[in-house]
């Protein structure tokens, strides 16, 4: 009979089905442990030939076949943090205002307005900062600062626009709506009752975001901002066009610079040989970094989801 | 004592610094999106879209081939990593075990965070430098790669809001799991599907980095999967650095075309998740 | 305790002056947007005394009491008209800041919330703490101890005082609750439907407790179990939801008269179980 066979061919289908999925879900694991395995075996040239030199050493120089990541590992981090200095204050304040201060018919829309700027590709961001902010950047944010605080290290030499000083600025800029729209999530999280036990006991609006709500939310937030951070490291095209790739170490913000990812794009198609395996070695560390400051952050916006089940 | 009028101001001046950041970060998105769109709008012209590139210093000229190029790219990667999203984000909600799920949905997440510009290199690795040359099907999987945890946890998310009443009704009626799940439960997250896939190609449609050592650029046409292809954003990229003033006003056209499509894309994805809310 | 019992079936008519009540509700009416929730409930609570309110789910019991320590402006779009006096002074008069009404008047909500990232001497002190400066460890347990011990919570968490708030049971969460809200030193307690997420021993905890506490407290509790408001308080307030699907105040009245003598036909349905 046909309907008995197509009965089978059901009862197949869910043998077979349910496997299938679980194939194509290996696939994902498969290739992220892949990324790591690859990118070890091609980098292997290098990493046997510099041995430890490679992450002390300060300079690339394919002639001599000497090559040291410190540079770009100090520019990742240095641009990276810089840029979360400037965006953590912009981004908890944006998702505070947009789940605790806000009218509600401005919420959606304001973090609407938030969230298309992180969908604005790199390259156009990056675009935006070679014309628009570098220029700004140059004069009057570092001609000021060199004149008012060039005492400092980190204001001396000349204003050139493109260094550290854009990349971070143009790294916060990308991260901003990141950290505010996984902040305002884990904000929107909180309890309402926590809210109202602290507004009750007499608490001002702003007493009880920060005692009551904050603290509440606390690894969330320390997650997103982590989150924020990994973006920040591996960001590549808005980087490389503003930060103007000097391989240098320097205290200087004004200095022209480089990261891992921009030294990356900039050398990687026309590199050969030792060069090439070094690079990947560059882009193995990267993502090693990356991959710890994500998993660390999944955990701890993990944890605030159990604490919520325990609490609530 | 706090005294309470100094609690009073001080509560007035802490909503009004957060509130602050809200309107910078607001304040930065027009800026930016107005001067491109300004920008980009005074430079772009039919001979835009349909011309292709001319050498630096001559008049005129277009992406013609660099937008093939992207869309031969997007569809590529679309291709690939629809179903693979797909699929996971089926397991995910229907099948994983509790185990094999949080494996899953951890690589998905980390997957997610790797640098576009490492999946790049990863790509490089294993496709370009068997088979020595930079070829459109490189730079396919890379977009693909970038484009599935999107897609994956999109389908995941939607197809767990579909209510297990909905199963149950199926599987009462006498069809089998899988057949419950195809039939019912996916047409059900079908909107959520739609905007993962629509947020996916959103995101790998301005990808530059992972193109730069896969696709290369080619700006005489396509010309196979396994030759260089230009792209728009990557050649965006390459007149944004040039000094030349008509290739930098081409990067400024090209930024507004991208823009328009991710501006596009992300209206509609709002229209599609409000429907699905109501 | 005020021995001068009412008789009255209406608050509204059961004094005059501003001496014999502490909170007083005059033509009160609350809305969520357009939606009227309570209409025109009049009310006078009485010092030192529990008043219970009871009715039927949905009936706007849990509106009406946050509308006496204006928590229910706190929903978006909620809003209320008519007057709550306190002492005498309408806490809704524009300039008067809420902030200050809700030290005077306590809340204790449903579910325990205490603060979970908190310890539980600093969720006691956690509302002190935003008038005062406690810059003394010995103060702070000072007064950890004190109110520890009004809520009779002291001997069960004595040891435990560092742990986290959420660490405690579900019925010594809610008695650190309401040691938090006496903390703050208020002249009246709200408590909504305090003992609906606790246990039955858990339950007779607090009511004992409440019982203790009305010798220096007014209290008003919500209660969707007319037993509690039996066992613990001296006044009853009815209220029922009408056709327009707004609660209004049926019937209020000493407790032993609501529960033996109900004048309404409407609270004796209920009373008796008849009602829904």
């Amino acid at each position: 009979m046909i309907k008995s066979k197509t009965r089978v061919l059901f009862r197949l289908g869910d043998k077979i089905f349910p496997k299938f999925t679980l194939i194509c879900s290996l696939i994902v694991v498969a290739v992220l442990v892949n990324i790591l395995i690859i990118l070890f075996i091609q980098a292997w040239p290098a990493i046997k030939e510099s041995g430890f030199s490679f992450l002390v050493g300060r300079s690339w120089d394919p002639v001599k076949n000497a090559y040291g990541a410190l540079p770009a590992v100090y520019g990742t981090l240095l641009s990276s943090i810089l840029a979360l200095v400037i965006a953590i204050p912009i981004s908890m304040g944006a998702a505070i205002f947009l789940t605790e201060i806000a009218p509600s018919w401005l919420r959606s829309i304001a973090s609407f307005i938030i969230e298309i700027l992180a969908a604005i590709p790199s390259v156009i961001v990056g675009l935006w900062g070679l014309f628009v902010l570098v220029p700004v950047v140059r004069n009057p944010i570092e001609s000021w600062l060199g004149t008012h605080l060039g005492a400092l290290p980190f204001f001396q030499g000349p204003p050139f626009g493109f260094g550290f000083m854009a990349a971070a600025i143009i790294l916060a800029i990308m991260i901003i709506p990141i950290i505010t729209s996984l902040g305002r999530d884990v904000l929107k999280s909180v309890p309402g009752a926590q809210r109202e036990a602290m507004l009750a006991l007499g608490a001002t609006r702003w007493e009880m975001i920060s005692r009551a709500v904050l603290p509440y939310g606390r690894s969330g937030l320390i997650g997103a901002i982590m989150l924020g951070l990994a973006r920040a490291l591996g960001e590549t095209m808005a980087v490389t066009m503003v930060i103007g790739n000097g391989y240098r170490i320097t205290a200087s913000l004004f200095s022209p610079g480089t990261t891992v990812a921009s030294k990356l794009a900039s050398d990687f198609s026309e590199s050969s040989g030792l060069s090439l395996n070094s690079l990947i070695e560059l882009a193995l560390i990267l993502f090693i970094i990356t991959l710890s400051v994500n998993v660390i952050a999944r955990l701890l916006i993990w944890r605030l989801t159990s604490v919520k089940g325990k609490a609530d | 004592m706090r005294h309470k009028s100094a609690r009073k101001w001080f509560n007035l001046l802490m909503l009004g610094l957060n509130s602050l950041g809200a309107g910078i970060a607001i304040v930065i998105v027009c800026l930016m999106l107005g001067y491109i769109i300004a920008h980009g709008l005074t430079f772009i012209n039919l001979d835009f879209i349909t011309g292709s590139a001319v050498p630096a210093g001559q008049p005129g000229g277009g992406m013609h081939n660099e937008i093939i190029g992207t869309l031969i790219l997007v569809g590529l990667g679309s291709i690939i990593a629809v179903p693979i999203g797909l699929f996971t984000g089926i397991f995910l909600s229907e099948f994983g075990t509790p185990f094999t799920v949080s494996v899953v949905r951890f690589a998905t997440d980390i997957l997610a965070g790797v640098p576009s510009i490492v999946v790049g290199v990863f790509a490089y690795a294993i496709i370009v430098k068997p088979m020595h040359s930079y070829s459109a099907f490189s730079a396919g999987a890379a977009l693909a790669i970038i484009m599935i945890p999107v897609v994956a946890r999109t389908t995941e998310e939607s197809m767990r809001m579909v209510p297990g009443s909905m199963r149950e009704a199926a599987l009462a009626l006498g069809i089998t799991r899988w057949r419950a799940v195809v039939s019912v439960v996916v047409p059900g997250a079908l909107a959520g599907i739609v905007t993962g896939v629509m947020l996916g190609v959103a995101r790998i449609s301005g990808e530059t980095a992972p193109l730069l050592f896969t696709a290369l650029g080619n700006s005489f046409g396509y010309s196979g999967l396994g030759s260089p292809i230009g792209a728009l954003p990557l050649q965006i990229y390459r007149y944004a650095l040039s000094p030349y003033k008509n290739w930098q006003q081409q990067a400024w056209a090209g930024a507004f075309v991208l823009v328009v499509l991710v501006l596009i894309i992300s209206i509609a994805v709002r229209w599609l998740s409000r429907k699905r809310r109501v | 305790m005020d021995t001068t019992k009412q008789t009255e079936t209406t608050g509204s008519r059961s004094f005059s002056g501003n001496k014999g009540y502490i909170l007083k509700a005059e033509n009160l009416r609350a809305f969520y947007g357009a939606f009227l929730a309570v209409k025109d409930v009049n009310l006078d609570i009485k010092p030192k005394s529990i008043t219970a309110i009871i009715g039927p789910s949905g009936c706007g019991k849990s509106t009406l009491i946050r509308c006496f320590n204006r928590m229910h402006e706190v929903t978006h779009g909620a809003r209320i008209s008519g007057k709550v006096l306190l002492d005498g002074e309408d806490i809704y008069t524009p300039g008067i800041d809420p902030v200050s009404i809700r030290t005077r008047i306590g809340m204790v909500f449903q579910k325990p919330n205490p603060f979970p990232t908190m310890s539980v001497l600093e969720n006691v002190v956690a509302g002190r703490r935003l008038t005062s400066v406690l810059s003394k460890r010995t103060e702070m347990e000072e007064i950890a101890e004190k109110f520890l011990r009004q809520a009779a919570l002291w001997d069960e968490v004595k040891d435990k005082l560092k742990q986290s708030g959420a660490s405690l049971s579900g019925g010594q969460q809610q008695r650190l609750c309401i040691a938090r809200a006496l903390a703050v030193e208020p002249e009246v307690i709200l408590m909504d439907e305090p003992c609906s997420a606790l246990d039955p021993i858990a339950t007779l905890k607090i009511e004992d407790l409440m019982r203790g506490l009305a010798k220096d407290y007014t209290i008003v509790i919500v209660t969707h179990n007319m037993q509690q408001a039996g066992r613990v308080s001296d006044m009853t307030a009815f209220m029922m939801m009408g056709d327009d699907r707004a609660g209004g105040l049926i019937e209020f009245g000493r407790t032993d008269q609501i529960f033996t003598n109900p004048k309404d036909k409407r609270t004796e349905d209920y009373i008796t179980g008849r009602f829904g």
